[in-house]
């Protein structure tokens, strides 16, 4: 009943004029004083829409400006918020929260809003203005994805055929026959690629799909939370957690610098069928080849993967990619355009060596490849070099939204924060 | 003579405290933080903050500074389900631990259990091979 109320008077709201200021006057927004604590290059600026929503995972924003805000957990009983933006300052000022499941992926899709949990995927019809019109009653799409706790969120991208594409991550380090023991081998075949670790196809609008009715589209991904159909090549782009513990694992083989800075963080342009070679190698951003994974045999030299493809893009290691988007918008300078963001959650696997990432990269593009090294576009989400921490970081970037005015959003799932980055012309 | 019986009785209390609190010696806690560094601190990190919503942090929680069966029992057998913690739920496996001797446990356990801010009793050998009998 409360939340056919909040729902009702947020109809009401957006039948308003003024309500829709945030997307018709853009530059009403202004950033805050201190741009919300980040560092961004000359001329942009950010402001906190909001800090309530502690495990803000991925998010989307309407074209009316709205957000929609995936939660890991519940906030009072709900997984879903809506946000809006009533006086056109850029602050969410009023929301509805639904759907009673936690997870993370969140999309909109041809008048529908797709959320997911760790093992399910459902849909809501949107009305004109893409507000959900059943909040209490989804459609479930698809059901019954394995949750082993490990690498258990599901990410969602949908193309512009009618198909989601849903990450169902390895529960597993590197498929040895004792997770993330010591010198144990790697399991061969890894029976655990039959239905996990790769990115599985469904269709968008058919009801209780299962593992028998998608497409295991590709395969060799031990965990993929940033995930972007890119509208320039008609492909999927996908972003990999690289697996853990090379010293840990195999001490005599890499020492703990080794470990820290290998393998990379891939970035992976995947067409249906290809392989990417988890568990059995890994990228090496240094030596730039594929690398036989010391489980089956490797030593750090030893190449491997002849089946596997290559990265698109290869970043350090342990920086933890939850979130992926190319950049469609035209507030950026044209440098941005169909170029890509990546939001990097921040390592933990780097220890004892200091921490790495918390931050927001560029990488650019030209004809749907990358035209140049990626930078760092947005720092300082964990408060200070002190703060490099993934027990201390204030902020940990984790899903990215671009706006229709060409804003872009980051949401924080560490400290609960949505910003929005927007440039000043 | 007084003198000397004064100090002799001095020290025998400062002994007795020090047993009953079973502070942990020296020698002890740089051999338990030796084997910390080495096996728990990637995961654990450091300061024992852990990883969240991965990794479990180690301070003051009720597994660290709890029962001592049930901490030796965790750090044996290590974990695959997701179990829960202070009201928390961690999404990585542990491995068991059960390479390391007793004297390596009681070291490590010791050690965690008076750092990052922990005060609590210490884990000896004996304690260990008690509960390593019943674990399978």
């Amino acid at each position: 009943m409360l939340i056919s109320t909040a729902l009702f008077s947020s109809f009401a709201c957006s039948a308003k004029p003024d309500s829709t200021a945030a997307a018709n006057h853009p530059a009403a927004v202004k950033a805050d004083a201190d741009n919300a604590g980040l560092t961004l290059p000359k001329g942009f600026g950010a402001l906190k829409v909001t800090d309530a929503y502690k495990g803000a995972r991925h998010i989307v924003v309407t074209p009316q400006g709205d957000i929609y805000v995936k939660l890991s957990g519940l906030k009072d009983g709900k997984g879903v918020y809506l946000l809006h933006d009533a006086n056109g300052d850029g602050k969410a000022d009023e929301q509805t929260g639904f759907a009673n499941y936690g997870g993370t992926g969140v999309a909109i899709k041809d008048g529908y809003l797709y959320a997911s949990s760790n093992t399910d995927v459902y849909r809501y019809k949107l009305d004109a203005d893409n507000k959900v019109t059943n909040p209490d009653a989804p459609e479930k799409i698809i059901t019954g994805l394995i949750d082993r706790h490990q690498h258990e969120s599901k990410s969602i991208a949908l193309d512009d055929a009618g198909n989601i594409y849903v990450n169902i991550g390895a529960y597993s380090n590197s498929c040895q026959e004792k997770d993330r023991s010591t010198g144990s081998l790697g399991r061969k075949p890894c029976p655990i690629l039959d239905s996990a670790g790769g990115i599985w196809q469904f269709k968008a609008d058919k009801l209780n799909q299962t593992y028998g009715d998608g497409v295991r589209y590709a395969t060799g991904l031990r965990n993929v939370v940033g995930l972007d159909w890119n509208k320039t090549t008609n492909t999927l782009f996908v972003m990999q957690h690289g697996r853990d513990g090379l010293h840990d694992l195999f001490p005599s083989m890499f020492d703990t610098k080794q470990s820290a800075e290998l393998p990379s963080e891939c970035m992976y342009e995947l067409k249906q069928g290809v392989n990417a070679g988890w568990p059995y190698i890994y990228y090496d951003q240094i030596q730039k080849k594929k690398i036989l994974a010391p489980e089956y045999g490797g030593d750090g030299k030893k190449t491997g993967g002849e089946d596997a493809i290559d990265p698109t893009v290869a970043f350090p290691g342990h920086l933890a990619p939850n979130a992926l988007l190319f950049y469609t918008g035209s507030m950026f300078p044209e440098k941005y355009k169909n170029g890509a963001f990546v939001a990097f959650h921040g390592s933990w696997n780097r220890a004892p060596e200091p921490q790495k990432g918390y931050f927001v990269v560029f990488v650019p593009f030209k004809d749907g490849k990358p035209s140049g090294d990626w930078e760092v576009f947005a720092d300082g989400f964990a408060g200070g070099p002190e703060f490099i921490s993934p027990g201390k970081a204030k902020h940990r970037p984790t899903g990215l939204a671009q706006g229709p005015d060409g804003s872009l959003y980051v949401s924080d799932d560490s400290g609960g924060t949505i910003y929005r980055i927007i440039y000043n012309k | 003579m007084i003198k000397g019986i004064i100090v002799s009785a001095a020290l025998s209390v400062i002994a007795c405290v020090s047993v009953n609190a079973q502070a942990p010696s020296k020698a002890a806690m740089a051999k338990g933080k030796e084997l910390y560094t080495q096996y728990c601190l990637t995961c654990h990190q450091p300061d024992g903050e852990g990883v969240p919503n991965l990794n479990p942090p180690l301070i003051k929680t009720s597994y660290t500074v709890g029962d001592k069966t049930k901490l030796i029992t965790w750090v044996l057998s290590g974990t695959t389900d997701k179990k829960e913690i202070d009201g928390q739920f961690y999404s990585n496996n542990m491995p068991p631990q059960n390479y390391l001797k007793d004297e390596e446990i009681s070291a490590v356990l010791t050690y965690i259990r008076n750092s990052f801010g922990n005060k609590a009793s210490a884990v000896s050998a004996a304690e260990v091979k008690k509960v390593r009998a019943t674990v399978k």
